[in-house]
């Protein structure tokens, strides 16, 4: 485990050991089984590992992930291990939010930010034990959460490369991780998290996910990802299992109304113009900004904004047509630029083209008429569409399998 | 706890707690000074070292010495009065032929007249930029990148300052005011003896050497109260009475001997301090003249602050790296080639740029110097109160010795000791015949006694990026912190060390401002 004292933060590590010193990138735990479902053979990049934009299809993919089950591999997203005493007064006020509010056993969203309340990642808050919790995000942190430490009892250890991760995510996944023989499974509520004994190692698994669908996350040593995948998948062979890469999980994500790192906002810290980073009111997420508590990152300029207002509004729209988005300006029914669209995808299930999008405030109320302004090509040439969009508040796919305990076996 | 209404509490009595309280409390507030140590003045004290031998155990000149806070608080009719004013300083020769330095006057050393008449621009030019710091020092920094405009006519009228200079003068100011004192020196002048006295200015009680860059600024901040120097009769700690006496009488409540172990918060507003005994009092106004590292880490509490700026305060650099000598002496000391009348001035070892910045080298590898330079003093010449008859105090600052000795300062302080008595008594041969007793406090020492993380006299190392609304750190560099109801008024705020009270009044000034303004920024 690459433990990491906040007062030496610099520690040798022997390179040689590592398989990034040999290919300039890790390879996930779980590589001897995708690279051969991996038809396209192209690989992206997820901080240092490789990570697959589609195994075949992304379209399929996605598909498969609405109606069967997917296995994304989660291994890449940076997992923080935060222990001792003072545990949960570091997390209170590291992130913005009441941590106490999760309990034990449970799972909780959270966004943190830098002193001037600009949001440097999302992500989420595992509470493994007593004093004992897992930040997962999809950015790497380890500075800030050292630099975090100080006045605080807390031990803060990176265990990304110690924990490989898969998120099991579809209709089927719940069936699926039943045969695969974890008793109970059906009785996890959303957020909750179970151990379970596998392969004489401990599977620990939450009822989470990125997709807005029924799913859950499964969390393992790296010395059983491979056995974890294969059972995964005989478990699962009659129940539609697919392995599935980026693409179709950024239609997923997007059509639940999930924010990104990097669509939706910049990482504070990593940001150098000013005024181009966001807050977690401009990002939808003021409801995750609790004021009662004394101390927390980004307070005092929150408290400020609140009572100043703030500069954008995050909102999610529904365009005419059926072409994506992407990248768009957005303007006024007066043709006035007052945003522009951060993510953008055609929904195969709410047959729908959907953005989300960044609007200049006051702009963003529900129902608002607004026009994006979307190029496109046809075999070279170029066209443009100002297609009529429309603010929505609800999600574009929230079926009532995500919440429903025990979940239907499909 | 306690009423806390319009109640303010000063944690730490030293000159700009006691500044600090005598503004408020003439503003007419209730105000209650704690400090920790069982006499006020922090390291503007004067204490018996040895038996019937008292010394200034801090800073042992004054040169600094708001004249606003002079004049605003009457210290000159509050007992406040000087055994020597307008000291001239001697530049020490191993040979005896050594260099005496009066204003811009310099006489001995077989100085040229090249070196006379570029002393006279060297000072005019020096006091005239330090007139720029001067016009700084007892102003709220501005803030920069507001709107407010208070902000803006602040920084409006520095620049303007600077322009008023003339082209000439403006552009040497602004060439040399960030570079290093070496080189500006070399430029000027021939005579090393000369050079090694006037480097000394850049680097005196701070972490620099001669060719390190800031020692420019260092020597013009030394300088920018533009008056002489001065030793107070009774030492350093008539400057803290008499303070003391006009915050007394003003109404302020000052209590010695009452540590303050933390402050304490309800929600995010100060409630009051807490004492090392247990007692608590309710204010909801702290100003605490601390510095700043053990304010915020040590009596807030980092988990109070956003990491940030927990970051900042961590990194402000304020590692000590000058030691203080104190002697007491068998009779008066005799110095190879310096006539009796010298005997009283500021004595200098530095006998040329290159001697002193070795001595620096050595520290910047956690070592003591082999050869330091030694500002020393012998108050007790003017002022028979700090000494028995027929006996004398040296008083002395030594450079370099790091806060951080890489041998470890239990082991190697007696060798340090030894070794500074040995170059003094190169100078003044006998000395160490009439040594009755003997004291040296090093940075360590610096930091138990006065309470100063790091054992730094100026609470951090003055520089152009730990100055004005860089001091101590940005958002707090107002005197107000980032914290509902908890201030500075130390010298880890701006304008910073030296006993100059400049701090404690603009402290005072700011908590004034924001209540009038109702509790926000003017």
């Amino acid at each position: 485990m690459r433990q990491i004292n906040p007062k030496n933060k610099i520690q040798a590590i022997d390179l040689s050991t590592k398989a990034h010193y040999r290919t300039k990138v890790y390879q996930s735990p779980f590589y001897t089984r995708q690279e051969p479902l991996n038809h396209l053979k192209e690989w992206g990049r997820w901080a240092d590992y490789l990570s697959p934009h589609a195994y075949t299809c992304s379209v399929m993919e996605y598909f498969a992930c609405r109606n069967a089950c997917t296995v994304f591999d989660l291994t890449p997203m940076s997992k923080y291990h935060i222990s001792g005493k003072d545990a949960l007064p570091y997390l209170n006020r590291l992130v913005t939010r009441e941590v106490s509010k999760i309990k034990q056993g449970r799972v909780g969203y959270c966004i943190w930010c830098a002193d001037d309340g600009q949001a440097i990642d999302d992500g989420t808050i595992f509470h493994l034990g007593e004093d004992d919790y897992r930040l997962c995000s999809q950015e790497r942190h380890l500075d800030w959460l050292l630099t975090n430490t100080v006045g605080f009892e807390v031990k803060v250890t990176d265990e990304t490369h110690e924990v490989a991760a898969l998120a099991l995510q579809g209709p089927t996944s719940c069936v699926t991780l039943k045969n695969m023989g974890l008793e109970g499974i059906e009785n996890m509520k959303l957020f909750d998290i179970r151990n379970f004994q596998f392969e004489g190692s401990q599977l620990m698994v939450s009822r989470t996910g990125f997709t807005g669908d029924l799913g859950y996350e499964l969390w393992i040593d790296p010395g059983h990802a491979e056995v974890l995948w294969d059972r995964l998948f005989e478990a699962g062979r009659l129940h539609g299992i697919q392995a599935m890469g980026d693409e179709a999980l950024q239609m997923l994500r997007i059509e639940a109304g999930f924010i990104q790192c990097h669509h939706e906002f910049m990482p504070a810290h990593a940001t150098v113009r000013a005024g181009h980073t966001r807050s977690p009111f401009e990002l939808g997420l003021g409801w995750l900004v609790d004021f009662n508590k004394p101390n927390f990152n980004g307070r005092k300029a929150l408290l400020t904004e609140k009572k100043l207002g703030h500069r954008y509004n995050l909102v999610k729209l529904d365009i005419d047509g059926n072409k994506p988005a992407r990248d768009s300006y957005v303007f006024t029914k007066n043709n006035k630029q007052i945003g522009t669209v951060t993510s953008a995808t055609w929904s195969p299930s709410a047959k729908a083209s959907i953005a989300l999008a960044t609007l200049e405030v006051p702009h963003g109320e529900p129902g608002e008429e607004l026009r994006v302004e979307i190029y496109y090509q046809k075999e070279l040439k170029w066209s443009r569409v100002m297609a009529r969009a429309r603010v929505v508040t609800d999600v574009f796919y929230d079926p009532p399998r995500k919440r429903v305990t025990p979940p239907a076996d499909f | 706890m306690t009423n806390s209404n319009n109640h303010i509490v000063i944690v730490g009595a030293g000159h700009n707690g006691l500044v600090c309280a005598a503004y408020l409390a003439g503003a007419g507030k209730k105000v209650t000074v704690l400090e920790a140590a069982a006499q006020v003045g922090g390291a503007a004290i004067t204490r018996e070292f040895a038996p019937g031998f008292n010394v200034s155990a801090g800073a042992h000149l004054l040169f600094m010495l708001d004249k606003k806070v002079r004049k605003e608080l009457s210290l000159e009719t509050a007992d406040l009065s000087f055994s020597q004013q307008n000291m001239k300083t001697t530049a020490l020769a191993e040979d005896g032929n050594h260099l005496l330095i009066s204003g811009d006057a310099l006489q001995g050393a077989n100085i040229s007249d090249n070196d006379r008449l570029a002393m006279k621009e060297y000072w005019r030019f020096m006091n005239r930029f330090a007139g720029v710091i001067n016009r700084l020092n007892n102003r709220i920094p501005p803030r920069i990148a507001t709107r407010n405009r208070s902000d803006w006519i602040s920084l409006a009228k520095t620049a303007l300052n600077i322009r008023l200079m003339g082209k000439d003068d403006m552009r040497e100011f602004l060439r040399i005011a960030g570079i290093n004192i070496y080189d500006v020196l070399q430029e000027n002048f021939d005579n090393p003896l000369l050079k090694g006295a006037l480097s000394m200015d850049g680097v005196l009680g701070t972490n620099l050497g001669p060719r390190s860059n800031n020692s420019v600024f260092c020597a013009l901040y030394r300088l920018s109260s533009l008056q002489g120097m001065a030793m107070p009769k009774g030492g350093m700690g008539a400057v803290s009475n008499a303070l003391a006496n006009v915050a007394g009488k003003l109404g302020a409540v000052i209590r010695t001997s009452a540590t303050v172990s933390r402050i304490l918060m309800d929600g995010d507003h100060v409630a009051g301090v807490e004492l090392q005994d247990g007692e608590q009092i309710a204010t909801d106004t702290v100003i605490s003249s601390a510095d700043p590292k053990t304010t915020f880490l040590g009596l807030l509490g980092a988990r109070n602050l956003e990491a940030g700026f927990v970051r900042k305060v961590q990194n402000i650099r304020m590692r000590g790296n000058v030691a203080k000598l104190h002697l007491a002496l068998d009779g008066t000391p005799e110095f190879k080639g310096l006539h009796q009348d010298q005997l009283g001035d500021r004595l200098l070892i530095a006998p040329d740029m290159d001697y002193v910045e070795r001595a620096f080298n050595h520290s910047k590898y956690g070592e003591y110097s082999i050869k330091p330079v030694v500002e020393i003093t012998l108050p007790s010449l003017h002022d028979d109160s700090l000494a028995p008859p027929g006996k004398h105090v040296l008083s002395a600052v030594v450079q370099y010795a790091p806060y951080q000795l890489k041998a470890g300062w239990p082991e190697k302080k007696a060798d340090f000791i030894n070794q500074v008595i040995d170059l003094v008594e190169g100078y003044a041969p006998g000395l160490r015949s009439k040594i009755l007793h003997e004291e040296l406090l090093t940075p360590v020492d610096i930091e138990s006694e006065f309470r100063i993380t790091g054992g730094h006299w100026h609470h951090g190392e003055l520089a152009l990026d730990q100055f004005l609304m860089l001091r101590p750190v940005p958002h707090s560099a107002q005197y107000a912190s980032p914290v509902n109801g908890l201030f500075l008024c130390g010298a880890g705020s701006h304008p910073g060390g030296g006993v100059m009270g400049s701090a404690g009044r603009n402290a005072a000034n700011a908590v004034l401002a924001i209540e009038k303004s109702g509790g926000q920024h003017p």
